[in-house]
């Protein structure tokens, strides 16, 4: 990769440099009066259009991506983004309409809404969604709020604990707190099942509901799915469905059908929007039908008019116990163009090799992986569209690290799988290689990987100052923390 | 199926190595009786070439209008570059940096965003974005409850030109931890706070000051800044960042400055695209750091001493802390970040003080033209910034969609959002209209008063 430390774009600027063709001309000053206005100049680049596209185009190049480089990182299904999507979704009368244009304006936009909660009601099996989260997070808080406001109707007030399995995404627990909510953390079984002696332990006139994953963080299928469903419904609880994992079921069991009252799915994971550096996300939720009336607003409804369907927004007026507004309009809207994109690209026949691929993968990848030596944390147990390994002896006998094996394959050109996470499973690799992986680049990976612990086990080879053909070496992480620069300052 | 590379053989060879059947047996330890036959509800594939002329259908339907709507979101000139470097696929189809050494492309992108955002709002600590401007002001006041420490009402005073849909937001997300939010009374003829009315008996723990306010207004912020700290209470700043090319800075207002700062990001080079994805910045001041949500970049060394940047004060975040963490975002917006940096740096101060300039300046000319309309006059005296509200004489809904059937987007109808102003309509006219847009506006909006008032007549 690019090994020049390239400059901050304030170090290359020269003072009356400009992008000239880029701002308007202007006539005069504006008409506000003195003491409203800022008297200071703030330290923006003054830099050329040519600077400036030279300068992000070399960054972009530091970055590994999926469009250049095999990006297995468990729980974030880093599968191919078709372009057609963000082309598509970029279209002028898309990309410029206002939020708050009429919906007369707007019945191309409303309808691929519209056409796009029905899908995921589909593929899913609830009753209803809504759109508006703006990402995984935000959907979990939709999803916890109206598994309050569900119990606060019922005059059920005292039900504020939330139940999360240890293995657990951490935005589970974060946003139990949010609701506020008490958190109580439920253990997980040596075959990485939930504990259902400990569940029922914990059930009780308290309980507001479970945050599940399923399959679970551990990359597989939780079994006793329908027996935890109904231990927390009779205890009067209301179980969340964490999407996080959807690729894995696809087409061949929806949430809805075990049980689950409330869900967000993971549209940038799933359905294939741009993960863009760390966002937009994009966290739809789905509800059963006792939790209907609380669903986040904005909502797309449609009216049969004269034979003609009428897209229309449903909000306050129509959904008066609805748990609020959680954006400044409707939440991800050119995201949730490229799912509506991506899903009928797909298709249905498509959805359910979806969920066939990625875990055929997954599973050629862990048993090629085993075979070859390496530790499976859930051995005996099918791979869902993920697994983990542990490197916990490697670690023992040869000072080998997660984090080792992890800057090491940087250097071989694969990005490294999601590592120490879950918490419970020590050194350990979380690897999720996707549907859209061929059988060549997951045997490459399959070589590098032995390449790697075989040069640590038998020639003493160590990765500790890996990596070494990155822009950077290894960082210090700890020096970022205490003493912090967040900001230029022009030294 | 679209995006899948295999091959028979290579499926055979994968169930092989398995030891598997076929794929079905893959799924085997799913119980029976969960399981679903065929999907329902998806309908079957489109080609690439389908689907684009299914999209540029329904595009084309919507149309693009003239647009005169403000009130959150603003349609800017986006440099072509923007777009094109920032969905290049190692920006775009990139994930959170988490190995920073594979990353630095992003990282570095977001140190750049953080130092220009500081410096816009004069205030010392930005971190990565958060979701949208909206949502921004619920985690601002939870942060703002979890720094003043020593005030404990958990009450939020909102200033009268914070916008109405970011108090419901805050409501909905920050609601269930403690947190309230009152307004502030308005003086009717400004829009502005009524200083004659400011309680000393609400023990804020932070004051909100929208600048410039929902209608465009300016407020005193210097003054409410220092009785909210007289107050005890932190100052949270909502600023529109295309303003701050022109108007005082959050960190310069009053005698301390605002403590927090935050906002919509889309006017820095996000298309308007229905409300979203846009990005939500947040500043503050260096000795609250530790209680900020969201991502922080930071610049450090490698192991041979050179320059680089990685994710930091990473145990605030959810994935260490978890249930006891700042907030439970885990994304960022990115994507959108990558173009506001690159629209910023093609822009710099000067051009994005034109923009500010010529977009004020746009506005002003509308609302003099539209004035010279009978039955419409302004709402509020005194000075705005590049939006503004027009009282009218009659119901502005019907008038709003008059204008629609006309191609013409005339504004916001803010009595629907504001009922206490009546007939109000707030206009919008960027840098993006010219004089000749502007005319056609005040001509249709003529005609259709004029004709409404022909036939009342007849």
């Amino acid at each position: 990769m690019n090994k020049i430390s390239d400059k901050l774009i304030f170090e290359k600027s020269r003072a009356g440099r400009r992008a000239f063709a880029q701002a308007p001309a202007v006539d005069g000053a504006s008409d506000i009066p003195e003491r409203f206005l800022r008297k200071d100049r703030p330290r923006l680049p003054e830099a050329s259009e040519l600077q400036t596209v030279r300068h992000f185009t070399r960054l972009s190049q530091k970055n590994f991506s999926i469009d250049t480089q095999f990006y297995p990182l468990g729980s974030c299904t880093m599968k191919y983004n078709p372009r057609a999507c963000n082309a598509l979704a970029l279209l002028p009368g898309f990309a410029g309409r206002h939020p708050l244009g009429p919906e007369t304006h707007g019945q191309g936009f409303l309808q691929c809404m519209f056409e796009l909660q029905e899908m995921l009601k589909g593929v899913t099996g609830m009753k209803g969604v809504s759109l508006t989260p703006m990402a995984g997070a935000q959907g979990e808080l939709a999803g916890v709020a109206m598994i309050r406001a569900y119990h606060e109707s019922r005059g059920d007030h005292e039900r504020n604990e939330i139940l999360v399995p240890d293995a657990a995404h951490g935005t589970n627990p974060a946003t139990a707190t949010m609701c506020g909510c008490v958190v109580r953390e439920i253990p997980t079984d040596s075959e990485g099942d939930v504990d259902v002696d400990a569940l029922k332990a914990a059930l009780g006139p308290k309980t507001a509901g479970i945050m599940l994953t399923n399959p679970s963080t551990l990359g597989v299928f939780e079994r006793r799915i329908a027996q935890v469903a109904k231990l927390v419904h009779e205890a009067g609880g209301l179980l969340y469905y964490d999407g996080a994992n959807l690729n894995a079921i696809l087409g061949k069991v929806r949430p809805g059908d075990m049980g689950f009252d409330v869900i967000h799915m993971n549209l940038h994971k799933t359905f294939s929007t741009p993960h863009g550096g760390g966002g937009p996300g994009s966290g739809a939720v789905g509800v059963n039908s006792r939790l209907l009336p609380f669903m986040p607003i904005p909502v797309v409804g449609a009216v049969e008019e004269d034979g003609d369907t009428r897209y229309r927004w449903l909000a306050e007026a129509d959904l008066p116990q609805s748990i609020g507004r959680l954006s400044g309009f409707m939440g991800n809207a050119g995201v949730l163009l490229r799912a509506y994109v991506y899903m009928r690209m797909v298709g249905r026949k498509g959805m359910e090799r979806i969920a066939e691929f990625a875990t055929l993968n997954a599973n050629y990848l862990m048993v090629r992986l085993a075979e070859a030596g390496f530790e499976l944390a859930f051995p005996g147990r099918r791979a869902s569209h993920e697994f983990i390994i542990t490197l916990k002896k490697d670690a023992r006998a040869y000072n080998l690290t997660a984090m080792d094996v992890a800057k090491a394959l940087l250097d071989r050109n694969y990005h490294a799988p999601t590592t120490y996470f879950p918490l419970l499973v020590p050194e350990c690799l979380l690897i999720e290689p996707t549907e859209t992986e061929s059988k060549e680049t997951l045997d490459g990976f399959v070589d590098a990987m032995i390449a790697i612990v075989e040069d640590a086990r038998n020639n003493a080879v160590s990765y500790k100052e890996a990596p070494y053909t990155m822009p950077v070496r290894r960082l210090d992480d700890v020096k970022a923390a205490r003493q912090l620069d967040v900001k230029f300052d022009g030294g | 199926m679209p995006f899948i590379p295999h091959t028979e053989k290579d499926t055979d060879e994968m169930l092989a190595a398995i030891g598997a059947a076929d794929i079905e047996a893959l799924f085997d330890e799913i119980p029976a009786e969960l399981r679903i036959g065929t999907l329902t509800g998806v309908p079957e594939a489109m080609s690439e070439m389908q689907i684009t002329r299914l999209m540029r259908e329904r595009a084309a339907r919507d149309g693009t209008p003239l647009c005169f709507i403000g009130a959150g979101a603003y349609e800017h000139h986006i440099p072509t570059v923007v777009w094109d470097i920032a969905t290049r696929g190692e920006y775009y189809s990139a994930y959170t940096p988490y190995q920073a050494e594979a990353s630095q492309g992003t990282l570095q992108t977001i140190y750049e965003y953080q130092t220009m955002i500081a410096e816009l709002t004069a205030l010392d600590v930005s971190n990565a974005s958060l979701y949208d401007g909206a949502s921004g002001l619920a985690e601002a006041a939870l942060m703002a409850v979890r720094t003043n420490r020593k005030v404990k009402s958990g009450r939020i005073l909102l200033a009268p030109g914070v916008n109405p849909v970011y108090a419901k937001v805050a409501t909905a997300i920050a609601g269930s931890q403690g947190l309230s939010f009152e307004s502030l009374a308005a003086d009717p003829s400004t829009g502005n706070v009524d200083f004659a009315q400011l309680p000393e008996d609400r023990a804020p723990v932070a004051v909100v000051i929208q600048q410039p306010g929902f209608p465009g207004t300016l407020e005193d912020v210097d003054r409410l800044t220092n009785w909210a700290h007289a107050q005890s209470a932190l100052v949270i700043a909502v600023v529109n960042p295309t303003s701050l090319a022109l108007l005082k800075a959050p960190g310069h207002w009053g005698e301390q400055g605002a403590d927090i700062a935050c906002g919509e990001g889309q006017p820095l080079g996000v298309p308007l695209s229905s409300g979203g994805p846009y990005f939500g910045f947040m500043t503050c001041k260096q000795q609250h750091v530790r209680q900020m949500p969201g991502r922080i970049v930071g610049r450090t060394t490698d192991l041979d001493g050179e320059p680089g940047f990685t994710l930091t004060l990473q145990a605030r975040e959810q994935h260490i802390r978890r249930s006891k963490a700042t907030s439970n975002i885990c994304t960022n917006q990115g994507l959108m970040v990558t173009a506001a940096t690159i629209y910023m740096s093609l822009l710099g101060f000067d051009g994005l003080r034109n923009v500010a300039i010529q977009s004020q300046q746009n506005t002003a000319r509308l609302v003099a033209g539209l004035c010279t309309i009978k039955g419409i006059e302004r709402l509020f005296e005194g000075p705005s910034f590049h939006e503004m509200a027009l009282q009218l004489d009659r119901p502005v809904a019907p008038v709003l969609a008059a204008l629609a059937e006309r191609n013409i987007l005339g504004g916001l109808d803010l009595g629907a959002v504001m009922p206490e102003y009546g007939n109000a309509l707030l206009v919008c006219a960027t840098e993006t209209k010219t004089d000749e847009d502007i005319e056609v506006y005040v001509r249709t909006l003529s005609d259709i008063l004029g004709s409404t008032t022909s036939r009342k007549r007849a």
